[in-house]
């Protein structure tokens, strides 16, 4: 299937070139981080460094490690709290429709789409009102919540694909709501465990607004610490392209695991599945 | 029902179990969607409608007054230069970032289309920026389109030295309410870098897109004597519309609501060129105690969305149905 206009090295060449473009970033971050402050001089940015000095990241680290900490506090529990409410009602969503279930799935979807900024002065009332501003937990509640449309999404478009005559089966032989969930759902969604999992663990780690607006100081995640460490008075480049890569190494180490299962969240999040 | 004969006992008490199976079943359905239903309305519906009612107070300090303002604080706004501005901005920001995300990532799908060796060494690194964060991006493109460093001193050999995103020129501009209408320069720049990061989205739909058209649609084509280029613009693009209806509408929702990018690579900027309502909403109403303003700023994010938003929710569920 050649493009008979354009030839296979023309093709190639394109894509060298735009994958120079896509890499470029990577790699000024990455020489940077391991260049000593002195050679950062606006004139060599882009040479390699003479010495590997590692000094930058030993810095970021202990700027950022608590920040780290705050992060995988608050991602690991808002990741599997989203993933089991998503599980849950899209479940019901697919396998036990009633009237006006598709009305409410899709009203629970425009929940995915709306900017936060919508909601956030009320939002951060209510955090104050009951305690949970400016904690890890209060972060969690927030992302599990408005996770909650992704997710049940995700579930939906999975559990639907699953064939209603198991179902039926099932019930036959006395399986009840809960035994067809935890005995046919559960195990034949592992895979959509893996991807809804994934996509919450990325988006949260990323997030950035309801993170600078609901916590502060020592309480923030990785994120609002790296976008302070490059508000600071003094740019240390070489500090901060290694911050930013130590904060940027989590989702980048699952996404090259498992790529695959990113790429099938990104493609649910377009809601038609 | 008490008194039942002996003889249909068993059927009677098979019937009751069957009954009362089916509603615990239906109970635990209630008690599985519930939680969920219940957290979006209040945490969704209910704060949006929370919001709006702040939008029409008089909260502008740090003690809330819920005193009635009518629409004063959007009239405010639409007489601001900063949110005149903004609107420009997210215009011309919007239009550049999905026309780019379009091309780059539907021509790069071609490309990866024509069994390529190393396809998945390429299809891998086009999409990885997906899964960084807004604000790394944003820290890392900002020093290189630093006007005295990065990319510039590559273009320094061609005599090209950009401003990227401090030149606060605007292009085509002329005067309309407070401000210049034009694009602004800054945003190409801000512009790059979310096309960089965002690229992977569209090559990803558009990839799903072209392994769903079957083989045999091109053979079948190529058998009439159709050449590569009118099988691709004749017949494959047409069917790949919907996709990019798909991916116009998720990048134009991520386009109007953008802050972080903009937030960590730029800052407003001078004279408010790269400023965006997601920024002015954050910095006016919790940095500037003007919480009326910015429940009315983010009222109109929100409207701006939900125009397209809705109609594409609604057409993709029935279509579904």
């Amino acid at each position: 299937m050649v493009l008979r206009s354009i030839s296979k090295p023309i093709i190639y060449l394109i894509l060298i070139g735009v994958s120079l473009f896509f890499l470029m970033p990577i790699y000024v971050l990455i020489i940077t981080s391991l260049k000593p402050l002195e050679e950062i001089t606006l004139a060599n940015m882009w040479k390699f460094p003479s010495v590997l000095d590692v000094s930058s990241y030993s810095e970021a680290f202990s700027k950022l490690a608590p920040n780290l900490m705050n992060s995988f506090y608050l991602v690991i529990p808002a990741t599997i709290l989203s993933s089991m409410l998503g599980a849950m009602s899209g479940y019901v969503l697919s396998k036990w429709k009633f009237k006006g279930s598709e009305i409410l799935f899709t009203l629970m979807l425009f929940g995915m789409f709306i900017p936060y900024q919508s909601i956030l002065i009320p939002l951060i009332q209510f955090l104050r009102e009951v305690g949970l501003y400016n904690t890890i937990p209060g972060l969690i509640l927030v992302h599990v919540v408005y996770g909650i449309p992704i997710a049940t999404l995700m579930f939906r478009n999975f559990y639907v694909n699953i064939p209603d005559e198991m179902i039926e089966s099932a019930k036959i032989d006395g399986a009840n709501f809960l035994g067809v969930f935890r005995h046919i759902m559960i195990p034949l969604s592992i895979s959509g465990f893996v991807v809804v999992a994934i996509w919450q663990f990325t988006n949260i780690w990323n997030e950035f607004l309801f993170a600078v607006t609901i916590t502060t100081s020592d309480q923030q995640p990785v994120m609002v610490a790296l976008q302070n460490l490059s508000g600071s008075q003094i740019v240390q480049w070489n500090v901060q392209m290694a911050g930013a890569l130590l904060a940027a190494l989590p989702t980048l180490i699952v996404y090259i695991l498992l790529g695959k299962y990113f790429v099938k969240g990104l493609l649910a999040g377009s809601v038609k599945g | 029902m008490e008194t039942v004969k002996p003889t249909n006992s068993q059927s009677v008490i098979q019937a009751t179990r069957k009954k009362k199976k089916l509603s615990s079943d239906h109970l635990m359905a209630l008690v599985f969607l519930l939680p969920s239903f219940i957290l979006i309305v209040i945490f969704v519906y209910g704060f949006i409608g929370w919001t709006g009612y702040v939008s029409l107070s008089n909260w502008n300090s740090l003690i809330p007054d819920f005193s009635f303002a009518g629409l004063k604080n959007y009239l405010y706004l639409f007489t601001d230069f900063r949110f005149q501005a903004d609107l420009r901005n997210t215009l011309f920001f919007t239009i550049l970032f999905i026309g780019l995300v379009i091309l780059l990532g539907l021509s790069l799908a071609i490309l990866l289309d024509q069994k390529i060796k190393g396809e998945s060494i390429f299809r891998n690194l086009f999409f990885f920026p997906m899964a960084l964060s807004f604000v790394v991006t944003g820290v890392v493109w900002q020093w290189l389109l630093n006007p005295s460093t990065g990319v510039n001193l590559f273009l320094k050999t061609f005599g090209i030295h950009p401003k990227w995103y401090t030149d606060t020129t605007i292009l085509a501009g002329f005067k309309w309410g407070q401000i210049e209408f034009g694009l602004p320069v800054a945003m190409i720049a801000v512009g790059i870098a979310a096309v960089w990061q965002m690229t992977g989205f569209s090559l990803a739909m558009y990839i799903a897109g072209l392994r769903g058209i079957p083989d045999e649609t091109r053979e079948a084509a190529r058998m009439d004597g159709a050449t590569e280029f009118q099988i691709y613009w004749k017949i494959i693009l047409p069917q790949l519309r919907p996709i990019t209806v798909s991916v116009i509408i998720i990048m134009a929702h991520i386009s109007l609501k953008i802050f972080d990018l903009i937030y960590s690579m730029t800052g407003p900027g001078a004279n408010f060129v790269t400023d965006v309502p997601g920024v002015y909403m954050f910095e006016t109403t919790f940095r500037g105690n003007y919480y009326a303003n910015g429940a009315a700023i983010a009222i109109i994010m929100l409207l701006s969305v939900a125009i397209f938003m809705v109609p594409y929710l609604i057409s993709s569920r029935k279509g579904e149905a």
